[in-house]
């Protein structure tokens, strides 16, 4: 840098120019108000209600190959529960091809010789549960409810004669368990990621491919400038679109937040500088729409949704996903939110998740920095 | 237009000083050494072929670009080491307009002058000055995007001109633009070096460059020719001849011309041709030609595009390998394009309102009009990219409604924004065009192979057509129009901005083709080009105003001390006379 | 329309190179999805390993210690952290540095040995009720092993349900997993793919062209599912051959049906991706419709959720999702024999919507030529 650039690298003024002109921009493009908005709500509504990972009315079929009171008495147990919808048959033959259809996820057979089972001493299985294994999922809930009906049928018939050992298990911040209440965050985490790394990189490479970059890049404002006045308005947009999906969640699908408002804005503007950072780095490599979206999806869209730890366990992933996990903003963005919505202020979680987030924000920034000049040779 | 007089003041110091500048990418320069200067008060024109180095040289002075070695001086700033001094000081307008299209006419002169610092009470006059200098008072509201080609190079020169800049750097602020504008254009630019502003105007119309005070003609990165315009043509005193009113076709007697080893330029200007002789050259070939043709010959003053193409060695010769290729044209009907009240509404909005007229089969005619006349609308029904309102369009006797598929395998289209497959490479864009239109086997490996040939094409077969320079674009373009060899020829814009040379080229394969027997519909800016024409039909306001051959329609603007006027004064005049027309009596309420 | 016109074979090649000729282009469109099935493969499981635990054991006695020492020996647990007071746990789990704390009470081994019912009680972090749900019958089996050994049967646990996984004996999660990325990654190439493609032309001013040539709507439209075909088609049996070789997930359905199932999947997401591209004028409007289009339907596609769980209207709108019907066809095949009734089942609704989508499209392009 000359001498002569001591001026300050930051006009307001002409940082609020571009940011006008982004803001209209955005105004005006219906499928950008389509992903900020319409998006999380469609998102909020599947996981509210359809999306739910709580296992309720599974379809499953019930042999009764036994007529006994005993067996009648099982059978009713089944009927029962809410956590089965079944459908009674003579034969296993009748309910076979519904298991291989999908129509059913599991058969439970209360065998032809039930009663005697029941009186012997020897240990043997009272009954058999066959599942669908290509959802493994439903079969292992499916198999542990089926034992579940059957161990409480059992002790409903004899009392203890030896004391036996159980679990009582508690779930804070989500006692009964609601599985909208975890996925809720997940989904502002994905739909921020959108906001701030896909469109950002749509933008940018827009802006290359319609020849305005030239026109700006010939006017005084600095590329920090430049920078900022572009990404200013996408922060707001991606602030506002998680105050709107926090407050749909609160006020109509009943997520409770239990943490402060000013956390959850204070965090959501942490994740939103690497998430924009991230988005202009692939403006600098791509300048082109197509192959911009393909990179922001890799790299931005899909491990936001997979390796964020919204549906899977990242304590189960093997070491070098693990690892590469630390690297994913979403990470930390998704456990900070789960935190502020059901357990509240837990700043010993938040203030690290919000330090990590700044810290891969600021390498961003630093490599968007070495890769942009102020001129077109690059 | 007389040159603007040099104040002798602001002329001794220069607005621009480069020296030695070259300028590299990877392993081609695209300037080399180039030293000249720049000064305030003055128009410098800044022409040459496509790939001169033009836009290279912009970019460097609007410090947008970092020479390789050499250096640029604005205004006694180093564009490297000052650069953010260069911004304040320079205004540019971009080749590519750096408008925001979905921004209106207020928001992106808002952006510019914000982005300048400017403040804001003081702009409200300025903007009002600019508004009324650009006539786009009525339409601050309007999206940029909603703009005519002329509205939007005016409003991009607007946005340039916000700060009141001391360097003003327009690249290529003609294209597209119609006559009015054009004059618009020049207004405001007049203005500014009135008030000693130093103005640079890149341009590949030499008429334009003809009106500037100082040219730099570049060529292959260094400048051929630096000084006032009158210097290049007074070299060419009795050299530049016109064969007026001769007994043959006007394009034979051309083609002929241009074959002749004496004569380095041609082209036809209405019923005449005029030639340029070579350097040294005698007359008696160019006599024993307009003997032999019945023609009058008699020497016209020389024009700048003359030296231009003398500098650059002469334009293409009269043959087109093209039109040769071509088995003669059979149409099944006479007139080869028919519309009969063609209408075309837009909502309120009427662009295209009654038109009708008749092409015959082997003619050449042109549609002009200002921005926004409802040439592209009415280009576009004939086309069949629009439907009528109301009114019939027939191509080659078949109605463009009902036959369809048919109707459209008679016609060749060439799209004013180009239409290449930017994903594709050259070779590969022909082979779509040729198989689109139902090219096969050996015939279709035949005609690819010899456009290649014809339009050069050999070097780039490779290449993507985004990276080729702007002429061979229009090559291609025409090439994949002229694949199927169609009877009806559709260009719309050709050879906007295109350089000279490429434009002799583009019109010697038309004429060609035209003495083939095919029907060519042309649509241009470019007043030389309407001279071209067998006849012209002139739009206005959605509806024809003019149509007839291009020597009457300038007879009907000679009035008034205009005793020889251009196609360009005649369509001033022939616009200037509906409006004030309009004036007298407004036929209808606008709606 | 004349299949074998080179209008149309001129079109289809276009449609190609216009996708496949850049090599950047090329990588993005093949590169990601092969990394993403090798990382989500491994990365998407529902086994639960490598967990920390809190323990805060109050009891002095034997059995308070032995069940501390079954829990450190558990293969899924990382670490077992001693926890000296009821705050320290919540501390633990509000940082989420466990996932469950397991509190056992000073009466623990005393109940026991009264022959009384003993209770352990068992925090779980409800933010994470998804792997929490899984510890708890991982718990629940260790809680089963220390009671057999106190009713003097150690080893000899009576199970009194046989309970038998047909299609994946051992619930193997990648057999789940990697078959439904094959669908749901092939689904998202071949939407962006077709999306872009008019969309493109448009903004770039090639659609013009296209209409001013001889070609009719049918063959614009089959030309540009032509690509996303062979592409989509590539992509997806290069998943199975992955999935077969690769992961060695037993197939043990019909490959030929598989295939057929394929194709017209594709066809049906190319004819949704047609009319994206239809209404959007711009690449970036076509993309983010994409995703406005793509996520939910993943979602909705009985993937991520039974499609029995969702409400009865929900229920109704899978049905016009593909991929809700491919992904039954596709993880039968791989793993159920699915016979060709119940292939046919889950195919014609395919067809349904693909007839839907491309009239619409077709229609779409002639409304344009007039």
């Amino acid at each position: 840098m000359s001498v002569g650039a001591r001026r300050s690298d930051l006009d307001l003024r002409r940082v609020l120019a571009l940011s006008r002109k982004e803001s209209l921009q955005i105004i005006r493009d219906p499928s950008v108000i389509l992903i900020a908005f319409v998006l999380p709500i469609v998102m909020l509504f599947l996981f509210a209600y359809a999306v739910s990972l709580d296992i309720k009315q599974v379809p499953i079929g019930l042999v009764m190959e036994s007529d006994g009171a005993e067996a009648q008495s099982l059978a009713a147990a089944f009927a029962a529960t809410r956590y089965f919808a079944v459908t009674p048959a003579r034969d296993r033959r009748e309910v076979v091809g519904d298991l291989l259809g999908g129509r059913l996820r599991g058969i439970v057979v209360i065998p032809q010789d039930f009663e005697q089972r029941l009186a012997s001493h020897v240990p043997q299985p009272l009954a058999q549960v066959v599942t669908d294994g290509t959802q493994p999922n439903t079969a292992s809930f499916v198999a542990a409810y089926a034992r579940g009906v059957l161990t409480g049928w059992q002790a409903s018939r004899r009392s203890p004669r030896v004391g036996t050992l159980s679990l009582e298990p508690r779930f804070w911040f989500n006692p009964e368990i609601e599985s909208r209440r975890f996925l809720v965050p997940g989904a502002i985490a994905v739909v921020m990621t959108i906001i701030g790394t896909l469109l950002t990189a749509l933008v940018v490479a827009r802006e290359w491919e319609r020849g305005t970059m030239e026109a700006i890049m010939s006017t005084p404002a600095t590329v920090a400038e430049i920078i900022v006045g572009k990404l200013l308005p996408y922060f707001a947009l991606g602030l506002s679109a998680t105050f709107f999906a926090t407050l749909v969640a609160v006020t109509v699908f009943g997520v409770p937040l239990r943490g402060s408002w000013l956390t959850l804005i204070a965090l959501s503007s942490a994740f939103l500088f690497p998430a924009l950072g991230q988005g202009l780095l692939i403006s600098t490599v791509a300048k082109n729409q197509f192959i911009a979206a393909q990179v922001a999806v890799f790299s931005g869209f899909l491990p936001a949704f997979l390796l964020s730890g919204f549906l899977f366990e990242i304590d189960s992933m093997p070491a070098p996903i693990r690892a590469f996990t630390y690297v994913v903003p979403a990470r930390y963005f998704v456990s900070s939110l789960q935190t502020v919505f059901l357990a509240g202020d837990v700043w010993a979680l938040l203030l690290p998740n919000a330090a990590a987030l700044v810290a891969i924000g600021l390498v961003l920034f630093a490599l968007v920095r070495a890769k942009s000049h102020k001129t077109l040779d690059g | 237009m007389s040159a603007t007089v040099p104040h002798p003041e602001t002329a001794r110091v220069a607005a621009v000083e480069i020296a030695g500048l070259t300028k590299r990418f990877g392993h081609t320069e695209a300037l080399r050494s180039l030293t000249t200067n720049i000064y305030p008060g003055r128009l410098t024109g800044l022409v040459g072929p496509d790939g001169a180095g033009k836009t290279t040289l912009m970019r460097l002075m609007a410090g947008l670009l970092t020479p390789s070695s050499g250096t640029v001086r604005v205004l006694g700033f180093d564009t490297v080491r000052n650069a953010e001094r260069i911004s304040e000081l320079a205004g540019y307008m971009p080749q590519r307009f750096g408008l925001y299209e979905d921004l209106s006419v207020m928001e992106n002169l808002d952006l510019y002058a914000q982005l300048r610092g400017l403040e804001s009470d003081a702009l409200k006059e300025h903007f009002d000055r600019l508004l009324t200098f650009t006539r786009l008072g009525p339409f601050t509201a309007r999206l940029a995007g909603r703009l005519s080609g002329g509205m939007k190079q005016k409003l991009g020169l607007a946005c340039a001109l916000i700060s009141s800049p001391r360097l003003l750097l327009l690249d290529e602020p003609g294209v597209g633009v119609d006559p009015v504008s054009r004059q618009d254009l020049w207004r405001m630019v007049h203005a500014q070096t009135a008030e000693g502003v130093a103005v640079v105007w890149a341009t590949a119309y030499l008429d334009e460059a003809e009106r500037c005070d100082t040219v730099i003609l570049l060529n292959e990165g260094q400048a051929e020719f630096a000084g006032p315009p009158g210097e290049l043509t007074a070299t060419l005193t009795q050299r530049s001849l016109s064969l007026s009113h001769p007994k043959q076709d006007r394009r034979v007697v051309l083609s002929r011309a241009l074959n002749l080893a004496s004569i380095c330029d041609g082209v036809i200007q209405g019923s005449s041709v005029r030639v340029v002789l070579r350097q040294g050259a005698g007359r008696d070939e160019i006599d024993g030609l307009a003997n032999e043709v019945g023609a009058e010959i008699v020497p016209v003053a020389p024009r700048f595009e003359d030296g231009f193409i003398d500098l650059l060695g002469g334009g293409p010769g009269g043959t087109s390998a093209l039109a040769e290729s071509m088995a003669p044209v059979t149409l099944r009907s006479d007139l080869a394009v028919e519309c009969r009240e063609l209408t075309r509404r837009f909502g309120d909005f009427v662009a295209a309102d009654h038109v009708s007229f008749q092409v015959e089969k082997g003619e050449i005619f042109g549609l002009l009009g200002p921005n926004g006349a409802g040439k592209s609308t009415t280009f576009k029904m004939l086309c069949g990219l629009l439907k009528p309102t109301a009114g019939e369009a027939l191509v080659a006797g078949l109605n463009l409604r009902t036959a369809t598929s048919d109707a459209k395998s008679q016609l060749g289209y060439m799209a004013q924004k180009f239409s290449l497959y930017g994903l594709l490479s050259v070779q590969q864009n022909l082979e779509f065009s040729a198989g689109v239109y139902g090219l096969t086997g050996a015939a279709k490996r035949t005609r690819i192979a010899e456009m290649i040939e014809i339009f050069h094409l050999q070097g780039y077969l490779k290449t993507s057509p985004e990276d080729l320079p702007l002429g061979y674009k229009q090559r291609l373009a025409l090439a994949c129009a002229v694949m199927h060899q169609p009877p009806v020829l559709f260009l719309d814009e050709p050879t906007s901005g295109v350089d000279p040379i490429t434009r002799r080229e583009f019109w010697t394969h038309i004429n060609g083709m035209v003495r083939k027997g095919v029907t060519v519909l042309v649509t241009t800016h470019f007043m030389d080009e309407a001279e071209y024409c067998d006849r012209v039909a002139l739009m206005y306001q959605a509806k024809m105003i003019a149509l007839d051959a291009p020597d009457a329609l300038k007879g009907k603007a000679a009035t008034g001390g205009r005793e020889q006027p251009s196609m360009e004064e005649a369509f001033i005049h022939l616009i200037e006379s509906v409006d004030a027309a309009y004036a007298a009596a407004p036929p209808r309420a606008v709606a | 329309m004349n299949w074998r016109s080179p209008r149309l074979t001129a079109q289809i090649r276009k449609e190609l190179l216009s996708v496949l000729r850049d090599p950047k282009a090329r990588f993005v469109l093949i590169g990601p999805p092969v990394f993403q099935l090798l990382i989500f493969s491994f990365a998407a499981t529902l086994d639960l390993t490598n967990v920390d635990i809190a323990v805060y054991n109050r009891d002095a006695g034997r059995w308070g210690y032995e069940l501390v020492a079954r829990l450190g020996a558990a293969s899924f647990v990382h670490r077992l952290r001693q926890a000296r007071s009821s705050d320290e746990i919540r501390g633990m789990i509000d940082r989420r540095e466990v996932i469950a704390a397991i509190v056992i009470a000073e009466s623990f081994s005393g109940e026991i040995g009264a022959l009384r019912p003993a209770k352990v009680q068992v925090i779980f972090d409800g933010r994470r009720a998804n792997g929490a749900q899984i510890l708890l019958g991982y718990l629940n089996t260790i809680m089963g092993g220390l009671n057999a050994e106190l009713s003097g049967q150690p080893g000899a646990i009576r199970e009194s349900l046989a309970v038998r996984h047909w299609f994946n004996p051992n619930l193997i999660y990648r057999w789940f997993i990697v078959p439904s990325l094959g669908g749901i990654l092939v689904m998202f190439v071949t939407l962006l793919v077709t999306s872009l493609s008019i969309a493109r032309e448009r903004e770039l001013g090639t659609f013009d062209q296209l209409l001013v040539s001889p070609c009719t709507p049918t063959e614009i439209i089959v030309a540009k599912i032509v690509p996303a075909l062979l592409i989509g088609t590539t992509l997806g049996l290069f998943m199975a051959t992955a999935g077969i070789f690769g992961f060695r997930i037993p197939f043990t359905g019909s490959f030929p049906l598989l295939l057929a199932s394929l194709l017209l999947f594709i066809v049906s997401i190319v004819g949704i991706g047609l009319m994206i591209s239809s209404v959007c004028s711009t690449q970036q409007q076509a993309i983010l419709g994409t995703f406005t289009v793509g996520v939910p339907a993943v979602l909705m596609s009985g993937f991520a959720t039974p499609v029995e769980n969702m409400p009865r209207v929900l229920q109704w709108l899978a049905q016009a999702i593909p991929l809700k019907h491919y992904l039954i066809i596709l993880q039968g095949s791989f793993l159920k024999a699915l016979p060709p009734s119940e292939i046919f089942a889950h195919a014609w609704p395919m067809a349904v919507i693909a007839v839907v989508t491309l009239s619409a499209a077709t229609f779409f392009v002639r409304g344009k030529l007039q």
